[in-house]
């Protein structure tokens, strides 16, 4: 019969008053908890996506709205990139501060923003986007865990690639056909050229997921009047030759090597392609939103210099690029916004926890005056005043920890409730088992709270005077 | 001698700040496994001088020996050790802790002496006062003479070497008084514990050899006696 036993019967002795302090510490716990693993998820969410590139390279403009673009497909694109630009740019060839030239970029994707379908982006790229690891060591899967189809083909125009959460949302199986929107939001009442899925990839955990991948080219011809589907689709493999270039010096898989996908190290034009590169008159004036990098991690030169000397680089006189690395941005927007929000909210689910745990203190302070005459009882079994006074304190922890539990408990199944939910609106991927470091905290934590909010009680039990305690009635 | 007084004094502190005299005891002593009542009217500093024997009150002044043990002499955490170890107490109203079962009453009293708790002992206590059947019963499931036996069971429980009685029967019917005082008596006799009972019941009293009087808070017969003492107050 050790000392927490005897607290553990005392607690049950007042079970309804006990039974509502654990709840009121539950609810404050069950606050700090979801803030601490939201807080992890939306940061680990941020910073894996930011994983899959070194570099993001847009117009000159803000690069947090680059990066939030272009990474999370939040807000709009920072501006235009001239298709010509862009090629001028992946040929030319840096000089390094230590006087090497630069090799040229690892990968190098092109990628357009600015349409949507029922609400989820619309991302015009390359099959080389899904080339890309999109964190180090993971790759998007078409036939393995979830995914479905395959990548699409550069010389098909009409395809396009689904993320898993607005393929769920957006009811898109593959062999479906839907017609984007070409500019966001819902209220765009005019409809492009259709495009087919041809392939839904596993779930990455990456605001990937929730976006919708089309063909570059489809994507800037998808607004022409008359285009005609039939005709570029199953066309390529004869005609390509003007698909966007990518600068790689990897290959690209043999379903989707194309004759001329791009290596920077000679510059690139597209060449003609009835497909993809269209005639004078009706050839749509083409523009990317920007360019993801993936530079030699072995050359950490080019990681620090190249986006000074992108970003001072000149075309006909003036400077049009920005390059920042997302992971910089990343970790300001972490820091500098979400975190102080976070912070606050931490803050206020902190301040819950500690009114529940003056209402811990409440609830067994005022019971002290109808339990002298059992801590009277208990001393003079021969309990000391520190044997009385550490069952006191040990009721208060087992309180805390036991609303905690609860608390804790609570929130990981609202996660797992509302996990769905959240992923579909946000592509957030959040489960009730997703644990996070800083909720060991909480054991400290509550052990402290409940000994602070614990002592005033026990002093009282302490301090209760025996022989007074046992000659008042029962 | 299992007990020893000698020029015990105690007062409480009237309101307007004089003293009021609650005992004065030149000598009283009990020897090992004797057997004796203490009577008295209520008021006269019975309790009050259980409470002084046991150490959950100290003296203004004398010398309270336990099993040879200066009681006075020791620290609060001592004395409050040294109880749990040698004195076993049957409150008046019980006092069972209402939380726990019959038998955790009894094992709380080992808990807060030795440490060691012996179930299978507090199980036979049980057994031996009759609530071999209630032993996971609360006090509020016991009746009133149950509570009084588990009380006893659990004065009995660290083998101390004196027991303190303080009005044993008092809440207790006619019916079940004789049951309690034979009780106290017989397993205070199997495990060789000294038996002290405060009572102003002069039935109680009539069943022990050794009676004492204490009056005016003053121990009237202050050697032990042999009988009923002469001026029965019942």
């Amino acid at each position: 019969m050790s000392l927490w036993w005897i607290a553990w019967r005392n607690i049950q002795q007042r079970s309804l008053a006990s039974t509502l302090t654990a709840v009121s510490m539950a609810l404050g716990v069950a606050l700090v908890a979801a803030v601490l693993v939201i807080h992890g998820v939306i940061d680990r969410s941020f910073r894996r996506g930011a994983q899959g590139y070194d570099l993001v390279i847009g117009p000159k403009g803000s690069p947090m709205q680059l990066v939030l673009n272009t990474v999370y497909y939040l807000g709009d694109p920072v501006g235009k990139i001239p298709y010509e630009h862009y090629m001028e740019l992946i040929s030319h060839r840096f000089q390094l501060p230590d006087g090497r030239v630069a090799p040229p970029f690892t990968k190098c994707i092109p990628v357009c923003m600015g349409g949507s379908h029922l609400g989820f982006p619309l991302v015009g790229t390359t099959p080389e986007f899904f080339e890309l690891s999109f964190m180090e060591g993971e790759h998007y899967e078409f036939t393995r865990r979830g995914g479905q189809g395959r990548n699409m083909e550069i010389g098909n125009l009409w395809e396009a690639v689904v993320g898993p959460v607005a393929a769920k949302a957006a009811n898109l199986k593959l062999g479906d056909q839907f017609q984007p929107r070409h500019t966001r939001g819902l209220d765009e009442p005019e409809e492009h050229h259709p495009f087919t899925v041809v392939g839904i990839f596993a779930p990455t955990g990456t605001p990937n997921d929730r976006a919708i991948f089309v063909n570059i080219e489809g994507f800037w011809r998808m607004h022409e009047p008359g285009t005609d589907a039939t005709a570029s689709e199953g066309q390529t493999a004869a005609q390509s030759g003007s698909s966007p270039p990518v600068a790689s010096q990897t290959p690209a898989p043999a379903e989707n090597r194309q004759p001329q996908t791009g290596s920077s190290d000679s510059p690139q034009k597209p060449r003609s392609n009835a497909c993809s590169e269209p005639s004078e008159h009706q050839a749509p004036q083409r523009f990317i939103s920007a360019v993801l990098v993936r530079l030699d991690e072995s050359d950490p030169t080019l990681n620090v210099a190249l986006p000074r000397l992108i970003e001072d680089y000149r075309i006909a006189g003036v400077q049009v690029f920005q390059a920042v690395h997302p992971s910089v941005e990343v970790a300001k927007l972490l820091e500098g916004i979400i975190g102080n929000v976070q912070l606050v909210l931490l803050i206020l689910a902190i301040l819950v926890v500690v009114v529940a745990g003056v209402g811990i203190l409440v609830s067994i302070y005022n019971s002290m005056n109808e339990r002298k005459r059992d801590i009277a009882i208990m001393r003079a079994l021969g309990a000391s005043r520190l044997t009385v006074m550490m069952v006191i304190l040990l009721e208060s922890i087992l309180l805390s920890l036991g609303g905690g539990a609860v608390g804790v408990l609570l929130s990981h199944g609202l996660i797992g409730i509302l996990g769905p939910l959240i992923t579909e609106h946000t592509g957030v991927q959040i489960s009730a088992l997703q644990f996070q470091l800083s909720e060991l905290v909480l054991i400290p934590g509550l052990i402290v709270l409940a000994s602070l909010v614990g002592y005033l009680p026990a002093v009282a039990a302490y301090r209760t005077d025996v022989a007074k305690a046992l000659a008042a009635s029962p | 001698m299992v007990l020893q007084l000698k020029e015990v004094k105690k007062s409480f502190t009237e309101p307007d700040g004089s003293p009021l005299p609650i005992l004065d005891i030149p000598w009283f002593e009990l020897g090992p496994g004797e057997q004796m009542v203490l009577v008295g009217p209520s008021g006269c500093g019975k309790t009050t001088l259980l409470h002084v024997i046991a150490g959950i009150s100290r003296p203004d002044s004398g010398h309270v020996k336990v099993n040879g043990w200066d009681i006075t002499l020791m620290s609060e955490a001592e004395v409050d050790r040294f109880r749990a170890e040698t004195i076993g107490y049957v409150f008046q109203t019980f006092n069972l802790l209402p939380g726990f079962t019959a038998l955790e009453n009894v094992m709380l009293g080992m808990r807060f002496g030795r440490g060691r708790v012996d179930r299978n002992r507090a199980k036979y206590l049980l057994e031996r006062v009759g609530l071999g059947h209630r032993l996971h019963h609360k006090p509020t499931a016991l009746s009133v003479g149950e509570q009084q036996r588990v009380s006893v069971a659990r004065a009995l429980a660290n083998r101390p070497k004196l027991i303190l009685a303080d009005e044993p029967t008092a809440n207790v019917d006619a019916g079940h008084q004789q049951q309690i005082v034979e009780l106290l008596r017989e397993t205070c006799q199997e495990e060789k514990v000294a038996l002290l009972i405060v009572t102003h019941n002069m039935e109680v009293a009539r069943q022990f050899s050794r009676v004492d009087r204490l009056e005016d808070f003053n121990l009237v017969l202050k050697k032990p006696s042999s009988g009923l003492p002469p001026s029965s107050d019942q």
